[in-house]
């Protein structure tokens, strides 16, 4: 490795690494633009119930999340399902404000595109989301997703 | 300058450890799932206009009801979420003009010509006790009905599935298929 200008005429050659960076700096640029970090840590347990008919969500600027499942810690929390914005415990009364400051974040043209995706256990009692829901119509979020993972068939 | 020999390189094994080392990084930290869903548009609160809402006749409505035993009941009927689709389905298109089922209106479509619309919408109310997976598998399967009938009227249309569809022919089919899928305000059974 350390001579480079002594070229000796060996059986063995050694392989031209130099565009090894290439290819390396080529998927590194692919996973930095691909990449979305990790936004929030869940406090909830969540279970995604499985559908056929899913579709994606497009631009994830536009997305705002509300998680609702079990406490992770459920000594400290209770065994009943919660409702977590970003990185916190939430009520249905904090929904409304919550949608509020997320649309005042977006850009002005965006805020009529911005949808809502309702992460829920598929074990949540329809109660709560209807809840939720009441509370997004108030909001004026009307565009929604009810998240699901595609089902395996 | 005279050259005496070649142009000493610089050394650049170190870069592609550099790059190694933010590709890895990238890789742990990359969450490539998307995130996956059902999208439906929420009824915008109205101010109290319950006096002039129209009625709408009982044989354009689908209601479909889900109990805290996540039974479903179907126009009255008990029914299982096997059934649902082809219910749905049956129901949106009224292949024969069924007394029973919505009524149609001759509607001008873009690049189809006049077609017979069919006026019905499904209703959805549910118990606030039923699970949310029940909510979702019923909700899957009237989207499953939707999507069904829209590529099936595609396929005989234009003669291609309707995800290969252009736009103008997506809307054309849209308007002949609406995705009309109301969720009623939510009862608690339980407590009455």
């Amino acid at each position: 490795m350390a001579k480079f200008g002594k070229r000796k005429r060996s059986s063995q050659q050694k392989i031209n690494t130099s565009s090894l960076p290439d290819i390396v700096f080529m998927l590194l640029f692919f996973f930095m633009v691909s990449t979305t970090m990790k936004e929030v840590t869940m406090m909830v347990k969540i279970q995604s119930p499985e559908a056929s008919e899913v579709t994606k969500l497009e631009q994830k600027s536009l997305v705002s999340y509300i998680y609702v499942g079990l406490p992770l810690n459920t000594k400290k929390y209770g065994s009943e399902p919660r409702i977590q914005l970003n990185d916190s415990y939430a009520t249905v009364d904090d929904i409304e404000n919550y949608i509020i400051q997320e649309r005042d974040n977006m850009k002005e043209s965006d805020r009529p595109k911005m949808t809502v995706s309702i992460k829920a256990d598929y074990d949540v009692q329809m109660g709560t989301i209807t809840d939720i829901k009441q509370a997004l119509r108030k909001a004026q979020a009307l565009k929604i997703s009810y998240s699901a993972r595609k089902a395996v068939k | 300058m005279s050259k005496k020999k070649e142009s000493p390189e610089i050394n650049a094994s170190s870069l592609a450890d550099i790059a190694f080392l933010l590709l890895i990084f990238f890789l742990v930290a990359t969450t490539m799932s998307t995130d996956t869903g059902l999208a439906r548009m929420l009824p915008p609160i109205l101010p109290n206009t319950n006096d002039d809402v129209p009625p709408i006749k009982e044989r354009n409505v689908f209601q479909v009801n889900i109990n805290y035993k996540n039974q479903l009941l179907v126009r009255g009927e008990w029914c299982e979420i096997g059934q649902l689709k082809e219910r749905a389905k049956e129901f949106i298109a009224n292949p024969k003009d069924a007394a029973d089922l919505p009524e149609k209106t001759e509607t001008e479509i873009p690049l189809i010509g006049n077609y017979m619309v069919s006026k019905g919408v499904i209703s959805l109310q549910n118990d606030r006790g039923s699970q949310y997976n029940a909510y979702l598998q019923v909700q899957n399967e009237l989207q499953a009905a939707y999507n069904e009938l829209r590529d099936e009227l595609a396929k005989t249309k234009f003669h291609h599935p309707y995800a290969d569809c252009s736009d103008e022919e997506q809307d054309a089919i849209k308007k002949i298929y609406p995705q009309r899928i109301s969720e009623a305000e939510p009862k608690d059974y339980k407590k009455k």
